[in-house]
């Protein structure tokens, strides 16, 4: 659970109709949800996604259950999201999907190198090395299968 | 001693524990990724499909060929599968499960985020996504993180024209969207103790946009009636003094009829302040307020009258609907000029049936408000039932007044 990637730095409180709107949900095409992620946000911003870390504020993902706000995030790229307290359920699909979640309390700037290491507990921005709240051995575990689908494939 | 969210899960705070699911439901919405995840797991069956339930609610009837092909195969698999189908038209899947199912002591998931509505029971009620389910259709069972509980303190009694809503926005303004996340909300007092079975599924229903894992009531005489009523016993639960990671109060004498201003549900004003704001659709229904108590409420505001914008009704469930229509309620609110929806969830997530056009502003009874939830550009103003229908007649967001 090691990655490293590029800072793009949003605000608190962004919730799932954000991160992919109702009316792109009636489909099971995945590169749909990952064209129109965060178009509410800013339509600019799903081209700057590919090798990205989100850097986020406070209660990421809060709003709707729907697991394709954390699956289009996954396909158009992102390769893990910081933020210093997700909401819960999103929380859950994200590590379900194989989406590596940091949570923790980061500031930096737009293009800036992020890397973490969820395993060993760290996050570095700017040269500077935070402490990660620890995930579950549970979730570490789903974490490294790729996702639930692969961890109950592995259980069976 | 234990809170009720630590007895029901069988642990103290912070303990990981695997638990049986009692109940399980997914929507059309959430069902299909569901049924897409079980099949990638490589399940060769359902645990237990007499626990299961698949509740076809966001998008009914389907509103264009692709969803209906969605639907097709959810509905093919459930009927095939012997897990209890609902198809379009029973109504909003919270609402359903609220309707004689959910029982207290029992573990509850939906793959909805207001699935933690039905811990007016005293079950601990939870959302969780597609494939947490499709994990549970296969196990029957899934892990939870026991949460730490806020307890809120209800005192008195709602008076004028204030309701449940009102209390709901009240609390949610107190704690913030995330004052609660990851934790229980459990209303006691004895102010808990005067709210109907209908007043605490609304106070439970916006637990989630305080970012927390439920809201839960203890079982009481109050519960054990209302289930009486679709022939299920339920043995009430005595709360013991324990241990709140935080405790507020609210006094329900208090609560003056608020509004959230768009887009957040946790900006709180009295509808007093903004009274006057031209709206262009009023919109009462959803898991919030679409129960036959609200319909009945709404429709002795706008009898005889006209409503003055465009203004949608949709019944929470077929169950209400019917008691709609045999009591006149229904006849009332459309001879006001309402239109009236399938039961479900309406335009509540903006992708059919009442989509609002850029700029525009709605007034409604649901639970969300964030930016372009019910069409681009458009505004969302919560607020109760009487809100709603005193909005309605004037055209503008107007204090409802004392019945
Ligand atoms: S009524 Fe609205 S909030 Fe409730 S389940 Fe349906 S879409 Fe979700």
């Amino acid at each position: 659970m090691r990655g490293k990637g590029k800072a793009v730095c949003l605000g608190a409180d962004i919730d799932t109709d954000l991160v992919i709107a109702g009316r792109y949900l009636r489909t099971k095409d995945r590169g749909v949800w990952a064209a129109h992620v965060f178009e509410d946000l800013d339509p600019a911003l799903a081209r700057r996604l590919a090798g990205a870390v989100i850097v986020a504020g406070k209660n990421f993902g809060c709003g709707s259950s729907r697991e394709q706000a954390a699956i289009a995030l996954k396909e158009a790229g992102v390769i893990a999201v910081a933020a210093p307290v997700f909401a819960r359920i999103f929380f859950r699909n994200a590590v379900n999907i194989g989406l590596p979640l940091i949570e923790a309390d980061l500031s930096c700037m737009d293009g800036e190198p992020v890397a973490f290491d969820l395993e060993a507990g760290w996050v570095e921005t700017g040269g500077r090395r935070k402490p990660v709240r620890p995930l579950s051995p549970r979730m570490l575990a789903i974490l490294r299968a790729g996702g639930l689908v692969e961890y109950w494939r592995e259980q069976r | 001693m234990s809170t009720l969210a630590e007895k029901i899960l069988g642990a103290a705070a912070g303990e990981y524990v695997d638990r049986k699911v009692d109940r399980a439901y997914v929507h059309d919405g959430t069902g299909v990724l569901t049924l897409e995840a079980w099949k990638s797991m490589g399940a060769s069956g359902l645990c237990d499909p007499s626990r299961l339930s698949v509740i076809f609610d966001h998008i009914v009837p389907a509103n264009t060929g692709l969803t209906a092909m969605l639907q097709h195969e959810l509905r093919e698999f459930a009927a095939s599968s012997f897990m209890h189908f609902s198809d379009i038209g029973s109504g909003i899947c919270h609402q359903c499960m609220s309707e004689g199912i959910v029982l207290p002591g029992e573990v509850v998931v939906g793959a909805d985020s207001h699935s933690c509505t039905l811990g007016a029971f005293g079950a601990f009620a939870t959302g969780v996504g597609a494939t947490d389910m499709a994990a549970i259709w296969m196990t029957g069972e899934t892990w939870f993180r026991v949460p730490a509980t806020i307890g809120i303190h209800l005192t008195g009694k709602l008076s004028g024209a204030a309701e449940a809503k009102d209390c709901a926005l009240a609390y949610v303004n107190q704690l913030g969207m995330d004052g609660a996340t990851y934790q229980a909300l459990e209303f006691i007092g004895e102010g808990a103790g005067h709210c109907s079975i209908d007043e605490r599924l609304v106070l439970c229903n916006l637990a989630v946009e305080t970012g927390a894992k439920a809201g839960m009531f203890y079982a009481d005489h109050v519960t054990a009636e209302y289930l009486r009523r679709f022939g299920a016993a339920a043995a009430e639960q005595v709360p013991e003094p324990c241990d709140y990671m935080q405790e507020i109060t609210v006094d329900l004498a208090d609560v003056v009829p608020l509004v959230a201003l768009p887009p957040r549900v946790d900006t709180v004003k009295p509808v007093h302040d903004i009274a006057g704001l031209p709206i262009d659709q009023v919109f009462v229904g959803t898991c919030t307020n679409g129960r036959f108590s609200d319909l009945a409420r709404f429709a002795c505001i706008v009898k005889g009258n006209r409503v003055a914008v465009r203004t949608i009704v949709v019944p929470a469930s077929r169950a209400v609907l019917a008691e709609a229509i045999r009591t006149g309620v229904l006849a009332d609110i459309v001879e006001a000029g309402c239109v009236i929806g399938t039961p479900g969830c309406g335009p509540c997530l903006g992708t059919h049936a009442g989509v609002l056009g850029m700029g525009e502003v709605c007034l409604s009874t649901a639970n969300r408000n964030f930016r372009n939830r019910m069409g681009v550009g458009a505004e969302i103003y919560l607020a109760s039932v009487a809100t709603a229908g005193a909005s309605a007649l004037e055209g503008e967001i107007t204090e409802p007044e004392v019945p």
